[in-house]
Parts: C-alpha cells; structure tokens; sequence
C-alpha cells in the first residue's frame, strides 16, 4: 500500500493528530504524516509520551494517533494500564512490527519481542489488527469500530514491506 | 508553606489543571476539587506529556501541570519536547521536595541537580524557581499573560498531611467529568 494513501486513508476517518517516535517498517508514513499540513505530528521522545500526547485528542472529542515500533510496547505497557485502559482513554496505534515470527527475521534485537508481540497485545487486551497487505481499509475500520466501541487504545500491526 | 492550596488558589474558573500520581493528586482533591481538575491516579512520568498534547488541543485556556520532582526526572525527555512545541498556554510546576513523598520520603536526586536549570537549557520561555507563598504568587501572576511554555519549580518540604483521602472518583468519573468541562462529545 502507498504510503500517501495510507496516510490519506487514516486522514478521511478523522485523525488529524499524531505524535510518535519513527520506524523503518512505516517507511514513508511518517513522512506522509509529518509533512502533511492537515495534521499535526508531535515527534515524540518516547512512545510512551507519544501514547499520553496523543490521548489528549479524546478529550476534545477526536482521536489521536501514535506511530512508534513493536520495540517501544515495553514503554507503553505503564501507560496502557494504568491510563489508558483504566480511564478508558482510545487511542490509534500504528506499531511497525519489527522481527515478526522471531528468530531468524530481521535483525536479532527485534527476535524476542516479534515473536511476542501479538501475544503481549493479547494478554494487555488491547484490540489489533495485522497489516500484511490484504484488505487494509476492512482491517483499520474493524480496528477503529473495535477502539469506539471499547473505549480504550488499538494497534494496527503494520508488517514490514506493507507500506511503500 | 502550603504550596498546592497557594497555586490552586491562583488557578481561574477556566483554567484547566492536571496532577500526577500519589499525594500531589490527593492534596489537589482533599483542599481544591473542582471539575477542570484531572487527577492523574497512576502512570508517573506521564502527566507531562499528555498536559503538552491537551494544551495544543485547547489553545484558549491555561493548562496546568502539577507533578513532582521524581516524576519529572522518570520523564525528563518531555521537558525539551515541550520547550520545542511551545505551547504558549501551558504552565509546568515542579514541586521539588526532593523526595518521593508518596512513597515513604525517599531522597530523589533532586537535591543534586537543579531542574530549574534543566528547564532553561530545554528552552522554557520562562522559568521561576520559588521557596515561598510569596514566590509561588508572583509566579502564578506572571504566568497569567499566556506567554508560555512555563516552568515553575517550588522548592518545598516533605508535609504529609495526617490522613489526607484518597481521591474518590472513579477513574472514569473523572474522565467524564474533566471531558465536560473541556466541551468534549
């Protein structure tokens, strides 16, 4: 998927504010988002300050989004649980998923947590969907029905080489 | 000094105030519970960030962040983050006692670093560091122009208060009543 439609996509359902700590996997999203002048993009320290800028939007009635890797779950599990899934605070996750399946994918820093990163989101109950390709806009509209109707922050597990 | 009852007394009908984790968050209930209040009841650290994205979405009112000296230090990469998105309306107070009162007054290392100095170097448009009611009232009313972002650092003491509450607010109760209060949907 271009990375442009990709960013024009989440765009046309309303986010219009991101912040968030850069990936490979996202290539080009970041670029879309960031230099789109429609949206405002806080480039975040850590992800989990991204995760607590962008859920400032829900209070003014939008919702934010973040775009960091699976890498940086290990930071946001604080705020996942002691915030977000607490104060029923939604949020969209855009996570590039780094290593996916484990060892020997990708580079050995990314083994453990691309083999543990569904499950991590499983055992948090954070809703997620996985972005390989097939039916993009199905899957985040799924995501984004999953997030209102619960309340509380979701993941689009964005597979590498799935945005150009 | 009653440091939380000087600022809150200094704080407008409009304006909007956040408080991190432990007793901070107890004291702002027990003495000046208000529905512009957003009592932060655990994820220290991360009042500061979600104070920086809140003050962008609601440019026409004050916001501001009460935390402590430890949780500023577990976050300190937010300090230059909001320094570099300048939120004019956003005011930072650090109540460095340094010590993690809410844990049993644990020494932080407060005492050693200076995050006055820290805040000048990120590039806060204006930075106080006050020890006393007075300083804390001459702070409050300058920051009142909207020519943030701000720190303040009050440099205070270790004051339990004897059996101060619990805030007793669901978190979703304060949720709904902070989003109200902000016009949210």
């Amino acid at each position: 998927m271009d990375s442009q439609v990709f960013c024009q996509t989440l765009k046309a359902r309303g986010l219009r504010f991101f912040a968030g700590v850069p990936d490979s996997t996202l290539g080009r999203t970041y670029t879309a988002i960031a230099e789109d002048p429609e949206i405002r993009y806080v480039p975040a320290v850590r992800e989990d300050v991204a995760l607590g800028v962008a859920s400032a939007c829900y209070f003014t009635g939008s919702l934010g989004g973040v775009l960091m890797q699976n890498s940086g779950i290990g930071n946001v599990i604080n705020p996942l649980t002691s915030f977000n899934l607490l104060y029923k605070v939604p949020a969209l996750l855009v996570v590039g998923w780094r290593g996916v399946g484990g060892e020997p994918n990708d580079a050995p820093e990314h083994w453990i947590m691309g083999a543990k990163t569904a499950e991590m989101l499983d055992l948090l109950g954070v809703p997620y969907e996985v972005l390989d390709g097939e039916d993009a806009e199905t899957k985040l509209d799924r995501l984004l029905a999953a997030i209102e109707e619960l309340s509380i922050p979701g993941v689009l597990l964005v597979q590498p080489e799935v945005l150009e | 000094m009653r440091a939380i009852e000087t600022i809150m007394s200094a704080v407008g009908t409009d304006d909007l105030v956040l408080s991190t984790t432990g007793m901070i968050s107890r004291e702002v209930f027990a003495t000046a519970d208000r529905p512009g209040n957003f009592y932060m009841l655990g994820s220290m650290g991360l009042l500061s960030s979600f104070g920086l994205g809140l003050a962008a979405m609601v440019p026409g009112r004050r916001v501001f962040v009460l935390e402590g000296d430890g949780s500023a230090l577990m976050s300190l990469g937010t300090l230059p983050l909001i320094a570099v998105e300048s939120p004019s309306n956003l005011v930072h107070v650090i109540l460095d006692n340094e010590a993690y009162e809410s844990t049993g007054g644990q020494p932080s290392i407060s005492a050693e670093v200076s995050l006055a100095d820290i805040g000048r170097s990120c590039g806060y448009r204006r930075v106080a560091e006050v020890s006393d009611a007075e300083g804390i009232g001459a702070a409050m009313a300058e920051c009142a122009d909207g020519g943030g972002p701000y720190l303040i650092v009050v440099k205070c003491s270790i004051a339990p208060v004897e059996g101060i509450p619990r805030v007793s607010l669901s978190p979703v109760e304060i949720r709904d009543r902070f989003k109200a209060c902000l016009g949210g949907r």
